[in-house]
């Protein structure tokens, strides 16, 4: 029990520490420092529609109308929306479960987001998958799979395929603290670190993998320092600042877009919520989700900087949160009225060609399975021992 | 065309190796489409453990014949991310027993790629399979039937120069993944001339290898060859007329090819060197069960290796695999029945 508080109180001094490091850094040598008035509240907008939405999936999930799990990233918004912030539209990201608001700034509407969760004909995936698992190459994102690493490999070749045709394009992957202990990761980020790919694999610590805390993963004292194991540019932010992380992360998408190959950021965070929504988190110590509530939100610093560091009045900030409520709700409206799919929908598409599957003999009724079965009288007959027949 | 076409590419008119059919593949496809390039372990400057891809890197460039890391699920992972961008690589598993280490990407990723997410995937994962060649439990093995099982994914197995050379043409141009598995046994024992003209062979028809009335032979692969032999030889001891259907895809099946030759015969026996349980095998006696249990004369019956991991000494694999004699023998009860 004493390593184990030893261990998160640990990681929560490291934010701290990096927070102090980023602060430190001169205000006019930061990318961040370069973002428009405008740009600055967007940030904020993506953080509150996150979390909002996050918020309106809680009481629909309540009311049963989430099929399935729910997956909250309440006190991760700054480390996905500042992250996906430094990409350009022509660039691809990969998110995990953590990263929907990633995906929001990657042009991902609520309304598909509500559409996955409620399993609906019309989502984006049409009821095949769950939660955030969608993607669109014209906005640039792909859609991640359950097991954990997959997508790092897969990143590596969407950005070899830039490499291959010339194109100034650069890709970003999301992994967790517990995928960088898979054989794909591994395996991912080496091949993109030899072929010196336009890629940014984002290192989310956020100090538990479901109920895993990070010092059971791994015996690194920090993910950054796995970079130096494959030769590949390391950064370390507070994911928590949400300008620390636009400030890291273009650092490293500007390094693979000039031919620097693969850098790993880690951005240390904390994962407030339960793996899902059905997880009580009884393995966490007491008093530590309330810590972070009470003293780290990403949301209420970045309020705090709007208001005391950069100029904005509370009126500004609160027609955001108002705004982002409207379109939360005029997405419900509509998400609620979409209809679930067909279930013969469920043969399409496994192919190209063929384009459908058929339904098995047991759905047709039984009779024409029959009467394909019949033998033709006097037909194939032909007996091998007595030499007979046709 | 480059050093490899007038190696190989000028002399379609004379005789060229199983080996060679599916390099001038690789090379036609390469020289056709840019945006078809391979990648693999030692498959650039090396040509490859079997040299199958051996000229390609010297005429298309090293960043289109990827010499990579020891990396399976890399390779497989970069590969359907290439393709999903448009590009169509070709992965090599050095030996495809190796292909078990990419089967959560294969089997998660890859297959579900265009049906979960509208995601194009045109990939080939290729490689060395099959045994007879003393290689061992891991340089031997058939692990087709693992992937026949997962939706989304084909799978394919050519038997002939003309097929490992048409199929890899298809393969290539398919727009979802295909598992190219190719028999290292008759890398250099099986010649044939290349057709004329484009010589895709299509994905999921079935071959009449040899035709006859008595009892149908269905199998693919290098065990076509045993069945042939097997065939002549009941033909001239026994006055049998034996028919063998080479399936060439296993997935797609060719159910159309099967019930005809069960429904011509209706003798069958089912021949892979693959083992026993959870073989091809039991899915096509289902198959035929299913569709044309009315007309067999006689129970299906399987000649297949036994469900024993493939040892090494040729003692052991010869006892283990299954043999012409052992098909003659088979196909002997199934007539008599």
């Amino acid at each position: 029990m004493g390593s184990r508080r030893q261990a998160t109180g640990g990681a929560r001094q490291d934010a701290v520490a990096v927070e102090r490091r980023t602060r430190n850094k001169g205000a006019a040598a930061r990318p961040s420092a370069l973002l428009s008035r405008e740009q600055k509240l967007e940030l904020y907008y993506w953080m509150r529609l996150t979390r909002t939405l996050e918020e309106r999936l809680v009481a629909l999930y309540r009311q049963t109308k989430v099929v399935g799990g729910l997956f909250r990233s309440l006190g991760q918004e700054a480390d996905a929306v500042g992250s996906c912030f430094a990409l350009e539209r022509r660039d691809i990201m990969s998110p995990l479960i953590r990263n929907m608001g990633a995906m929001l700034v990657k042009g991902a509407a609520p309304l598909e987001i509500l559409r996955q969760y409620m399993a609906k004909g019309d989502s984006p995936t049409r009821g095949r998958e769950l939660n955030i698992h969608f993607g669109d190459l014209d906005r640039g994102f792909i859609g991640q799979i359950s097991p954990l690493g997959d997508m790092v490999p897969v990143m590596a070749g969407v950005t070899l395929s830039f490499k291959m045709r010339g194109q100034d394009r650069v890709g970003l992957v999301y992994v967790g603290d517990g995928a960088t202990s898979t054989g794909a990761f591994h395996e991912g980020i080496n091949l993109a670190a030899v072929q010196k790919c336009p890629l940014v694999v984002i290192v989310e610590s956020n100090q538990y993998a479901y109920s895993t805390p990070t010092w059971k993963q791994t015996a690194a004292k920090q993910m950054v320092d796995k970079a130096v194991g494959y030769g590949v540019q390391g950064l370390q932010a507070d994911g928590n600042d949400v300008l620390a992380v636009y400030d890291v992360t273009k650092a490293a998408v500007d390094h693979a877009r000039s031919g620097g190959g693969v850098t790993l950021v880690e951005l240390i965070t904390y994962r407030r919520k339960g793996h899902a929504e059905h997880d009580n988190q009884s393995y966490v110590p007491d008093g530590e989700i309330e810590w972070w509530a009470a003293n780290n939100d990403p949301i209420d610093r970045y309020h705090g900087v709007l208001l005391k560091e950069l100029g904005f009045t509370a009126p500004e900030l609160d027609a955001v949160d108002a705004r982002v409520r409207d379109e939360v709700d005029a997405a419900t409206e509509l998400a609620e009225q979409s209809p679930f799919p067909e279930p013969h929908d469920a043969l399409q598409g496994v192919y190209a060609d063929p384009a459908a599957e058929t339904p098995l003999w047991f759905r047709e009724g039984t009779r024409a399975a029959v009467e394909r079965n019949e033998r033709a009288e006097g037909w194939g007959t032909w007996d091998a021992k007595s030499g007979k027949g046709a | 065309m480059g050093d490899l076409g007038r190696q190989v590419g000028e002399g379609r008119m004379s005789e060229i190796t199983y080996l060679e059919g599916i390099r001038q593949a690789l090379f036609d496809e390469m020289e056709r489409d840019p945006s078809v390039f391979c990648i693999g372990e030692d498959i650039g400057a090396f040509g490859g453990a079997f040299k199958v891809t051996e000229g390609l890197a010297a005429k298309f460039g090293d960043e289109r014949v990827i010499d990579s890391p020891i990396s399976e699920i890399g390779i497989v992972g970069a590969a359907a991310g290439a393709a999903h961008m448009g590009m169509r690589p070709v992965v090599e598993m050095q030996f495809i027993d190796f292909i078990a280490n990419a089967y959560d990407i294969l089997t998660n990723y890859v297959a579900t790629a265009r049906y979960r997410a509208f995601l194009p995937c045109p990939m080939v994962v290729r490689g060395p399979s099959g045994g007879y060649v003393r290689g061992g439990p891991f340089h031997s093995q058939n692990p087709e039937a693992g992937f026949i099982h997962t939706p989304g994914l084909k799978v394919v197995y050519p038997s002939t120069v003309a097929d490992a050379y048409g199929l890899m043409k298809s393969a290539i141009r398919d727009e979802d993944c295909v598992l190219f598995f190719e028999h290292k046994y008759l890398y250099r024992r099986i010649k044939g001339e290349l057709p004329a003209g484009d010589g895709a062979v299509p994905i999921g028809k079935a071959r009449v290898a040899r035709e006859g009335k008595d009892l149908s032979i269905i199998t693919y692969a290098a065990t076509v060859w045993k069945a042939l032999e097997a065939a002549e030889q009941l033909e001239r001891e026994d006055g049998l007329s034996v028919e063998v259907l080479d399936l060439r895809s296993l997935a797609p099946l060719d159910d159309e090819a099967i019930q005809a030759t069960v429904r011509k015969t209706n003798r069958v026996l089912v021949v892979h060197e693959d083992t026993r349980t959870g073989g091809i095998a039991g899915e096509i006696t289902a198959r035929i069960s299913e569709s044309s249990f009315a007309w067999l004369d006689a129970p299906i019956m399987r000649v297949t290796a036994h469900d024993i991991p493939l040892p090494y000494a040729p003692q052991l694999e010869d006892f283990v695999l299954p043999q012409t004699s052992d098909v003659v023998r088979a196909a002997r009860w199934v007539a008599a029945y």
